[in-house]
């Protein structure tokens, strides 16, 4: 009994380590207060409110969602093509290519970033959108390739040939049989790609035009002023609700991978 | 049989990955309507041969004619051959009534027609889905599973999924069906059905059957004619029936059923001598020929010691359901019995072989092989002799030190007294002396051939009466007294596997 007491109450102790402070600032989202700490009076929307009707902060939103899809989908497809072509390739193409790719998951953000800006200026197009964009896709895209080689892997490899031997030219084959099985992995490759696209910070400064903000930049900057500004309680209310989708994210992407998981189960 | 066209012919062709040689200057062709079995065992290049039919692999050179074209470097979508894989390859993402649809949603045809300003046009058409929707029904009836259309593959039994891999091949008509042990991944009872069942299909249809299969009996239940291969060249071409009664080497009779293979030596017209004793046979080879001799277990007759033509101990007896499976043992050779009168072990007793059971192959005698054994001073005795040989090659890597002993890479020190080796000794690398005594083993020449460029001598040990084949460019003559050196390097030494056969 005693025992059981403590296992449970050790993670819940870990948990309450990890989610306190974000409940805290749930919590404080429906609170008008300046700092955190400090309740003042009642539980109020006035930060979601101000939130909405700031265009400042209604602009970095969207630029960020923005940037998290065009990049994610660009990722999403090089990724899957790459994932693709490298599992077809000879054995030392594709564990040198596969090495390459993962260089950037291991490497230290702030190298990639630096480097990519070094590139994106010496090529004269210098900090814009593109370069921001190739910085992001530098990012994420090898998740991509992470998600979908295994489910190439898992794969029967027979499959393809027996597409072709059906009938199927090469890009059938593609299209009709080895797309569908990977799926889920480029599924939850992008659904990786566009979390982590969303609060990047440090690739986001290196390689962002001057005036754009994304929502990371904008509340370090405006952190970073001391707190002083307007907006920075409104912050609370945002990191809410960036809280909350991810967290749905999240369970709708476990849902869909259990059903998945059930359904294969009954095979095997 | 004979007069049905050549459907696949396949001409010198060799399969090589990354210098490996899988089939190696195959030759073969398959008459339209055949059932024929590519049997051997794995790594024989049987399912590589398969794979360049149906097309995923390219031969490294040679050639495939279909029908007299040529399809070397057609790509698979092109050719008019299906394939059942070993593990099915159903397509998981899609249903039954999808999966066998797959090929003919793909299948494109000229369609000629008049329109209506009586102009003859040919358009490129799809099949349209009634006549893919009556296709598809007619092999689920024929496959047995009429009510599975709407049903995920993956909800079907191995069996299931395996006959839906049948139909889904075979509703594209193909000319020739392609089947890579595709019974391997069923149960015992299911694998027997299902080989009746495919072969009541094969006769159904009329399409030629290319199967591919490790296992002996499946190729021998099914087949019109069996491939055997080996190391990536055909061993063997023929009906079941030649194939099982009339092999042509050992490695074919040892793979198809249970065989007791000896080596004997052609003694007179048509008699062969092995397990000591000489036998009458049917087959007549040339006197003093070596030749490998088959004798099936079933073939060999037990009777009371004394009245048989060998006598001999039993030394084991299994019960096998139909039948015993007794070893009997002549000297140091064992003998396979297969019978339904049981003797019991130690019981000593006699065979009786009958010379039509008796099937003589010729041996492919490349070297000399013998049993022997390490004595103390490091030499190898075999054939009444002692000779000096490199006892380091028996383990990679090792060396002899001061005492003799042998010392492993890993420093393991191994005393190689009375080791049991094989020892192999070419045609040439042995030297003859005109005396007996300057050489390691003495005997006397009991045969010369001459073979074109060389005379072939067989030298016969006085003991234990075991020869040494020769090729030399010198004549000798028969009855001279010799004694054999052979070079130290020139004696290949194996250690004795533990299990022998």
């Amino acid at each position: 009994m005693v025992k059981k007491f403590f296992q449970h109450g050790y993670i819940w102790l870990v948990l309450a380590f990890l989610y306190a402070p974000i409940i805290l600032l749930a919590v404080y989202s429906f609170n008008n207060s300046q700092i955190i700490g400090q309740w003042s009076d009642e539980w109020s929307f006035d930060l979601y409110k101000q939130l909405f009707s700031s265009s400042d902060l209604m602009t970095t939103v969207v630029n960020t969602l923005v940037l998290a899809f065009v990049s994610s989908i660009i990722s999403t497809i090089l990724g899957t093509m790459g994932a693709i072509g490298m599992f077809y390739s000879k054995k030392r193409v594709r564990e040198t290519l596969n090495t390459v790719t993962q260089i950037p998951v291991i490497n230290a953000e702030i190298v990639t970033a630096i480097s990519t800006a070094l590139v994106c200026t010496m090529f004269a197009f210098g900090r814009t959108y593109v370069s921001l964009l190739i910085g992001h896709v530098i990012l994420t895209f090898p998740f991509v390739v992470l998600n979908v080689t295994p489910k190439l892997k898992q794969m029967d490899k027979n499959l393809y040939e027996a597409a072709l031997d059906l009938g199927a030219t090469p890009t059938q084959a593609l299209f009709k049989v080895i797309i569908p099985q990977v799926l889920p992995g480029i599924f939850s490759g992008f659904l990786i790609a566009i979390t982590l696209s969303l609060d990047d910070y440090i690739i986001t400064t290196f390689t962002k035009p001057a005036t754009f903000d994304t929502i990371s930049t904008f509340v370090f900057d405006a952190y970073a002023k001391g707190g002083r500004s307007a907006d920075v309680p409104a912050l609370r209310a945002l990191s809410t609700i960036i809280f909350a989708v991810i967290i749905i994210m999240l369970i709708v992407k476990n849902v869909i991978a259990s059903k998945g998981q059930a359904k294969n189960g009954g095979r095997k | 049989m004979e007069n049905k066209e050549k459907i696949i012919e396949i001409k010198g062709v060799t399969k090589e990955f990354n210098g490996q040689i899988a089939v190696e200057k195959m030759d073969l062709y398959i008459r339209k309507g055949e059932f024929v079995t590519f049997l051997g065992p794995s790594g024989c290049g049987k399912s590589t041969t398969l794979r360049m039919i149906a097309g995923f692999e390219m031969p490294s050179s040679g050639q495939i004619l279909l029908n007299g074209k040529d399809i070397t470097n057609l790509p698979p979508y092109e050719r008019p051959i299906n394939t059942v894989f070993q593990r099915y390859a159903l397509f998981p993402h899609l249903n039954v009534y999808d999966n066998i649809a797959y090929g003919l949603k793909l299948k494109r045809f000229k369609n000629t027609y008049v329109d209506k300003k009586g102009r003859e046009r040919t358009r490129i058409e799809k099949l349209s889905k009634d006549v893919i929707d009556a296709k598809v029904s007619r092999v689920l009836k024929l496959v047995d599973l009429e009510e599975f259309e709407k049903r995920d593959v993956t909800t079907l039994s191995g069996g299931q999924q395996q006959r839906i891999a049948i139909a889904r091949a075979i509703v594209n008509e193909p000319e020739i069906l392609l089947l890579d042990e595709p019974l391997g991944a069923l149960d015992l009872k299911m694998r027997k059905d299902m080989q009746l069942e495919l072969k009541d299909m094969h006769q159904k249809l009329g399409i030629t059957f290319i199967y591919v299969t490790h296992d002996q009996e499946e190729a021998l239940t099914m087949s019109d004619t069996i491939v055997v291969m080996k190391d990536g060249a055909i061993q063997q071409i023929g009906t079941p029936k030649d194939i099982y009664n009339e092999p042509k080497n050992s490695f074919v009779a040892d793979f198809i059923g249970e065989s007791n293979i000896f080596s004997g030596t052609m003694v007179g017209d048509k008699k062969v001598r092995f397990i000591n004793r000489v036998f009458d046979c049917v087959d007549d080879f040339p006197l003093n020929e070596k030749v490998d001799v088959v004798v099936r277990p079933e073939d060999v007759f037990l009777a009371d010691e004394g009245k048989g033509m060998v006598d001999g101990v039993i030394i084991s007896s299994i019960f096998k359901g139909v039948h015993y499976e007794m070893t009997f043992k002549v000297g140091k050779t064992e003998v396979l019995i297969q019978d339904t009168i049981e003797r019991k072990e130690g019981e000593r007793c006699s065979i009786h072989i009958r010379p039509d059971d008796i099937h003589i192959m010729a041996k492919e005698f490349d070297c000399n092989r013998y049993d022997g054994y390490i004595n103390k001073r490091n030499n190898v005795c075999f054939a009444d002799g002692e000779f000096e040989c490199d006892v380091t090659q028996l383990y990679e890597n090792s060396h002899l030190d001061e005492e003799g002993y042998l010392v492993l890479e890993n420093g393991e020190k191994l005393d190689l007294n009375d080791v049991d080796v094989k020892v192999e000794v070419g045609l040439k690398d042995i030297e003859i002396i005109d005396n007996d005594v300057d050489g390691d083993a003495c005997g006397t020449i009991i045969s010369i051939v001459y073979k074109g460029d060389h005379y072939q001598i067989i030298i016969r040990t006085d003991d234990e009466e075991e020869d040494f084949v020769v090729d030399t460019e010198y004549v000798w003559n028969e009855n001279d007294r010799v004694s054999v050196k052979i070079p130290k390097d020139k004696i290949k030494l194996k250690l004795k596997a533990v299990n022998q056969k």
